[in-house]
């Protein structure tokens, strides 16, 4: 007779999904630290052999980014971008999902199938046409060449989430509100929205990494050094003719994770919770 | 203070189902009036017709003597409490209390004496600065009533507030909800699936079923003279005994099965219309407390085959089988149906009996508190 033998020490994890998931975290985990320990090497060194502790550790690629491009002013600008597209994403995408989710209308379901595709339209497939828009208004170079296509792609996705979230919270709330006095307005704020907060700081954080980190938009509609994002200071100040600078690129890009490191960290809780919300009945 | 008045009011949702059938129903001022029936019957959709939640078919419903069908929530005046609470979690208790004077503008100072007195009324001054997370559900609805009371509304309504909470809680509640009441002496409308919440609780009860009124009398009336099939059924608990019968020549002997029970003069005093149903299939209700253990004393008997003994301590619930086909009324619960069929009945007898199951045992039958209903209409036969 088969006996069934309790595995002990290490083996009681050695299960598919197990090795699966470790070997996962280890694809994504090697290079962000390969890409954290080079920034500290001498930059001489990092294309001559895959060092993982660096034998001297040195902040000479920093210093260079900063002195070397604008990367103070190219943090601002990502900043300004990316907060102030949060900032609409949230008020209109808020509006958006609280109205889809909750009042009777008609053609909701075309609405949201519509953003749908919208949330996966590639970006390559407006550049053009955008860029002749931006540029016939006046508008390159400048924040709101940006803020607005930002707030058009990510609008979709946030009005998802927060659609999603509302239709979690007890219509109840919102009868008390009515009963109470509450104008539907009201409601919206006082009400609804503090309740929704895991699933604003979820749109929140996705729309924000997606605006801090896109490259072809901000490449295209701000070209002038003094506009550049992040993304592209990387991509254009940084580079020189004869050589790839890895070290000022890892540098560069450790400073431009950083923000988005905190806000996942700070909110991860809020993440999780807004973007399985809905998917129990509770 | 006022009056819930509902006439002819229907309810009818845009896909043609008609929720509610024209009823008609008055609540007087600082009556507390129970509105029960089972899932589905249209309670709840009278309750939130009444609050403004849901539109009006057809119909008028007055609160006092204003015609309010459309007026919104806010204009009728009214207060409601819902069955899961609905506090607003990001508050305290002393905001969600406050929250409906906050927005009349009230000045802050007379906000917070009026929500410290109804905190104190209700208990909840040691809690006044916690979240409603922080709180038993037994709290959380005394906050839910706070809120309720701190407007001074015209008229309460409740939503199965008490569904919520365990067993016991349920019990001390339904204290301190009919206490609160009385206290604020106004017309309540309390919603409820829970036939002894409204037996305990109700000045008077509505029984609904499947969007009508059945009966709308004192809880007592109910229980001694229900109208139909229906709410002699589902009042009670355990549920009246209801069994086909025949009656013989001048309804003197009811033939139950094989067994026969004589009906004194007594009966047909109390039911002359009972001598119409000579000869004819009628149906019989006993309840439990009526079939108590035969002492030999003489009186009418019927004799059943035990089947399970419940012992409650204060009394015996015997559940017994005769071979008189039971009878059940449509749109009781099914799981009660189900667990009653087979023709077994319950009986409430002296915790000192002696009875087993599998045992052959004999019950007195109160005669002069036998239900007689009409098979074919349902309604009770009297007069």
């Amino acid at each position: 007779m088969m006996r069934n033998r309790r595995r002990t020490g290490v083996r009681r994890y050695l299960n598919v999904m197990n090795v699966a998931v470790f070997l996962t975290v280890l694809f994504v985990l090697v290079p962000l630290y390969f890409m954290v320990v080079s920034s500290f090497k001498n930059p001489n060194t990092i294309g001559q052999s895959l060092q993982l502790w660096p034998a001297q550790w040195t902040v000479k690629n920093y210093t260079y980014v900063w002195t070397a491009s604008h990367f103070g002013r190219n943090i601002l600008n990502s900043l300004i971008v990316s907060v102030c597209s949060t900032i609409l994403v949230l008020a209109l995408g808020s509006m958006a999902g609280y109205a889809l989710g909750r009042l009777p209308m008609r053609g909701k379901l075309p609405i949201l199938m519509t953003l749908l595709m919208i949330s996966v339209f590639p970006v390559i497939g407006v550049i053009a046409p955008l860029y002749v828009v931006l540029r016939t208004i006046g508008w390159l170079n400048s924040y709101q060449a940006l803020i607005l296509p930002y707030t058009a792609f990510n609008l979709p996705f946030a009005i998802w989430i927060l659609r999603n979230y509302f239709l979690g919270i007890p219509r109840e709330m919102e009868e008390t509100g009515r009963i109470d006095g509450a104008s539907p307005m009201r409601t919206l704020v006082q009400i609804i929205m503090p309740q929704a907060a895991p699933g604003l700081f979820t749109a929140a954080v996705f729309c924000f990494t997606a605006c801090w980190t896109e490259y072809l938009m901000a490449l295209s509609f701000d070209s002038n050094t003094n506009m550049h994002t992040i993304p592209v200071a990387i991509g254009s100040a940084l580079s020189t003719i004869y050589t790839v600078p890895y070290g000022p690129y890892f540098a560069a890009s450790c400073m431009a994770a950083v923000p988005i490191g905190i806000l996942v960290l700070v909110f991860r809780k809020s993440v999780v919770s807004g973007l399985t919300s809905g998917a129990v009945k509770g | 203070m006022a009056t819930i008045t509902l006439e002819k009011v229907r309810k009818v949702y845009p896909n043609g189902f008609e929720a509610v059938h024209g009823i008609d129903l008055d609540v007087g001022d600082g009556e507390f009036m129970v509105l029960v029936g089972p899932s589905g019957c249209g309670k709840t959709t009278v309750l939130r017709m009444v609050a403004g939640l849901e539109d009006i078919s057809d119909g008028i419903l007055k609160i006092g003597d204003k015609i309010v069908n459309d007026l919104g929530p806010k204009e009728r005046d009214i207060a409601m409490v819902f069955q899961n609470y609905a506090l607003y979690p990001h508050m305290t208790v002393g905001e969600n209390i406050g929250f409906a004077l906050k927005l009349r503008k009230m000045p802050k100072d007379q906000i917070k004496a009026k929500v410290s007195e109804a905190a104190h009324i209700l208990g909840l001054t040691e809690w006044i600065d916690r979240k409603p997370g922080q709180l038993s559900g037994g709290q959380r609805q005394r906050v839910a009533m706070g809120r309720a009371i701190v407007r001074e509304p015209s008229v309460f309504l409740m939503d199965e507030p008490l569904s919520n909470l365990d067993a016991k809680l349920r019990v001390q509640m339904r204290a301190e909800v009919s206490r609160i009441q009385r206290r604020l002496d106004v017309a309540t409308l309390y919603v409820t699936h829970d036939q002894v919440e409204a037996m305990t609780m109700g000045d008077r009860v509505a029984v609904m079923r499947s969007g009508e009124i059945q009966q709308v009398d004192t809880p007592q009336s109910l229980y001694d003279r229900p109208n139909n099939l229906f709410v002699a059924a589902f009042i009670g608990s355990p549920a009246m005994n209801l069994y086909e019968a025949t009656l013989s020549e001048g309804a003197k002997v009811l033939h139950l099965g094989s067994q026969n029970v004589e009906l004194p003069p007594s009966v047909q005093a109390s039911h002359p219309k009972l001598t119409s149903f000579a000869n004819q299939q009628i149906v019989v209700g006993l309840r439990p407390e009526h079939l108590p253990a035969a002492n030999g004393t003489g009186g009418a008997t019927i004799e059943g085959d035990v089947d399970l003994v419940e012992a409650l301590g204060s009394e015996l619930l015997v559940h017994f089988s005769i071979d008189a086909r039971k009878v059940t009324a449509e749109g009781v619960e099914e799981e009660e149906e189900q667990l009653a069929s087979g023709g077994a009945g319950v009986a409430r007898i002296d915790p000192r009996a002696s009875v087993r199951p599998g045992q052959r045992s004999r019950f007195e039958v109160d005669v002069d508190r036998m239900q007689f209903f009409d098979p074919s209409s349902g309604l009770a036969i009297w007069d």
